[in-house]
């Protein structure tokens, strides 16, 4: 069967049949640097269309439909008009800093891309610190949009970059405790693991009450950590007119509408790894013949399924919600979901002692 | 330079909001001092649309002055221009046949449902939720249409003459009138269900931008900024003028005086409104719609003063007439003026998302304070 996994081990041995074992894996890098960037490329495209298309439908309008059939190349007609922008920098800023910030922004969600699993045996980098890899490359970001934000030289940039950082360093402890109840579970950091361990169910389903709550634990904590409504006070448009990019244009800005995008892509994909399986099918039990059936759809599609319900959640928070004030934003993170998450690990841990799963 | 001071002399921030910014709904100048998040001292500047309506209405005659008026309040049009119509009317003592004031009083509730529905939505975007404004702007559409037809504008009606209104309703007016009212009666609940009962929502608005009965009174705070703070002083009530003292409603009014207070307020008036249209929209009775009038009007000399609740608050408008054929001089009493005021006293010591939130529940219209 044609398989993710298949071509690429059917490259892998061609290459090394072909060439000598160093030029083959150099050949491997550029490959796979060339298919994440054509991967963010689609994702921005995609991810941005279905944004358009979602509001659009809860606000009761039809969205882009001009450009292409059903308007599905406006983003791309966008992305040209972004690109022959030009990219001001403006007087009085930081020339480096501010040039460098949307590099910074993007790389870091780049990097986060390595440790995800896209099908059965397909992934980058299967490293063994898989979880604790993603959980401190996606912090990185934040150094981009204080660095955007500082260097602008620009009052609404600074105060959006400030309220940014403090947000993304307070919901990192939730998302992180909610992952660890995942690896109590599992017992293991590496993703290929963790998802090796949902064979015979979904954590979501095998872990019930403490994983529910670390699930929905980290899906508020993500949404905030992604800067979406209605968590978006970095760039609360009505207060801070753009918050932390006010001052970007161009190509710049591009970037970090991109990486925007992308980093909800990762934080879905994480989930849906963590929580919900990754590729891996749905089982249940011991009914044979379902699961054979759930075994005959392609782990790779198991994968962009379930990342992109997770999406169509985070979209649907932003397009029902009001966003929340600065002070009852951390409140929420240092009063409930923290002492929530602790004692939900607790709990975990006891649950995981005794066996008490599925 | 006010733009390139960044931090006074006792270390606070200084940023400028607007003229041109996203929550300002127009070209309104906030000049803030903030310390960190929290707000120290607002100053508003005005200035950026003063088109001296009131220096114009001098050189217009009586019926012409009128229709400058709906550029003042863009969003109760057709209350100003009725207004204007009351106070020459008042002076004339010309005698309103009973169709045309009835029509009036449609228009004016119809004109504030519509204001009301904007408001919604945009409090609603400015506190972060963008669908609810898409969803206002749908059923404000209708009334819309219906003054299309009637008044032939949508926005800037000017349908009121001095004696009566300009031409007769149009013949679907009454049924297109009654299905909006039947379509809008099932959509109130689902606003309620959308923004009011949202606990987001709610945090944002309870307990923010407090403001007494008494300063309410002392800033000269009008409509529902005031009766949110139990200050009763709906003019329809208070000094009926038209019809108001022949149709039952209830002056609204809340005890809280704060954000929430006021956006209860409003919501609670447009059920108010469809109630107030229900009753005249079957009984308006036959006869002219305008007054017989002299071609020319001239009000005799002396000085005439009318006020209407319009859908932001108290609008007087005051003539000094010399006998003339154009006023002497002329003073509109802008709600959204003495509302604004008040911003500095409402939002000191709160944080700047809740200056937001305020000025929502305000509801400005930049060209109704400077006019």
């Amino acid at each position: 069967m044609i398989s993710f996994e298949y071509i690429a081990d059917n490259i892998d041995k061609w290459l090394n049949n072909t060439f000598s074992p160093w030029l083959a894996l150099t050949i491997e890098f550029v490959i796979v640097g060339v298919l994440c960037i054509g991967l963010f490329a689609v994702l921005g495209l995609v991810l941005i269309m279905m944004e358009r298309k979602v509001s659009a439908y809860m606000q009761v309008r039809l969205g882009p439909n001009r450009v292409g059939p059903k308007g599905m190349f406006q983003t791309v007609a966008d992305t040209l008009k972004l690109l022959v922008k030009e990219g001001l920098t403006p007087a009085g800023s930081d020339k480096f800093l501010f040039n460098l910030a949307p590099f910074v922004v993007m790389i870091a969600a780049m990097l986060v891309l390595a440790p995800i699993a896209f099908a059965k045996n397909f992934q980058i980098w299967d490293i063994n610190i898989g979880v604790l890899y993603v959980s401190a490359v996606s912090s990185i970001g934040v150094i981009g949009i204080l660095m955007a934000g500082w260097a602008s030289n620009n009052k609404y940039s600074l105060l959006g970059a400030m309220r940014s950082g403090a947000q993304i360093v307070s919901y990192e402890l939730s998302a992180g405790l909610s992952i660890l109840v995942v690896v109590i579970f599992t017992g293991d950091l590496s993703i290929s693991q963790i998802i090796e361990s949902q064979q015979t169910g979904w954590w979501i389903f095998r872990g019930h009450i403490p994983m529910l709550i670390a699930f929905i634990i980290f899906i508020i904590a993500v949404t905030a950590e992604t800067n979406r409504a209605p968590f978006d006070l970095a760039e609360a448009e009505s207060e801070l007119t753009a918050g932390f990019h006010t001052e970007y244009s161009g190509m710049k800005f591009a970037l970090f509408f991109l990486a925007e995008y992308v980093n909800i892509f990762i934080v879905c994909a994480i989930g849906a790894t963590l929580f919900l399986g990754g590729w891996m099918p749905l089982h249940i039990g011991n009914w044979e013949a379902f699961n054979s059936i759930m075994d005959w759809i392609p782990s790779s599609l198991w994968f962009v399924g379930k990342t992109f319900f997770l999406i169509f959640v985070i979209m649907w928070f932003r397009w029902t919600f009001p966003r929340l004030r600065i002070d009852q934003l951390l409140n929420l993170e240092w009063k409930y979901l923290l002492p929530i998450s602790m004692f939900n690990l607790l709990l975990a841990t006891l649950i995981a002692i005794q066996g008490w799963y599925f | 330079m006010l733009e390139e001071i960044a931090v006074n002399d006792t270390g606070d921030l200084i940023i400028n909001v607007g003229p041109q910014h996203p929550s300002t709904h127009g070209v309104l100048h906030l000049i803030i001092t903030l310390n960190g998040e929290t707000i120290k001292n607002i100053d508003p500047n005005l200035g950026y649309i003063h088109r001296s309506i009131e220096k114009m209405c001098e050189s217009l005659s009586y019926r012409q002055f009128i229709y400058v008026t709906s550029r003042m309040d863009y969003l109760s049009s057709h209350i100003n221009n009725h207004a204007c119509a009351l106070t020459v009317e008042k002076g004339l003592q010309i005698e309103v046949p009973e169709r045309a004031q009835y029509i009036r009083v449609i228009m004016d509730e119809l004109t504030r449902l519509a204001s009301h529905q904007l408001w919604w939505g945009a409090a609603a975007m400015d506190v972060g939720a963008l669908t609810p404004f898409f969803h206002a702007f749908r059923e404000r559409e209708m009334i819309n249409e219906i003054m299309e037809e009637t008044c032939g504008a949508r926005l800037t009606m000017n349908y009121n003459v001095p004696g009566g209104v300009m031409a007769d309703i149009h013949p679907d007016f009454q049924r297109k009138t009654k299905a909006f009212l039947a379509f809008f009666k099932d959509k109130l609940p689902e606003y309620d269900e959308l923004v009011t009962g949202n606990i987001i929502f709610q945090n944002r608005m309870k307990d923010i931008g407090i403001i007494s009965k008494e300063d309410a009174i002392s800033y000269g705070c009008s409509g529902p900024t005031a009766r949110a703070s139990g200050v009763s002083c709906d003019i329809r009530k208070t000094h009926p003028y038209s019809i108001y003292d022949k149709v039952q409603f209830d002056e609204v009014l809340e005890t809280t005086g704060d954000s929430f207070g006021r956006y209860l307020v409003r919501m609670q008036e447009m059920r108010q409104s469809i109630h107030i249209i229900e009753q005249l929209i079957d009984n308006i009775p036959e006869g002219d719609f305008q007054a017989k009038t002299k071609a020319v009007l001239k009000l005799p000399k002396g000085e005439f003063y009318t006020r209407v609740e319009t859908a932001r608050g108290e609008l007087g408008v005051y003539i000094v007439s010399e006998g003339g054929l154009t006023p002497y001089r002329i003073k509109f009493r802008s709600p959204g003026f003495s509302n604004l005021s008040a911003l500095n006293h409402m939002a000191k010591g709160q944080k700047i998302g809740d200056m937001v939130a305020i000025m929502a529940t305000l509801d400005l219209v930049i060209p109704d304070i400077d006019r």
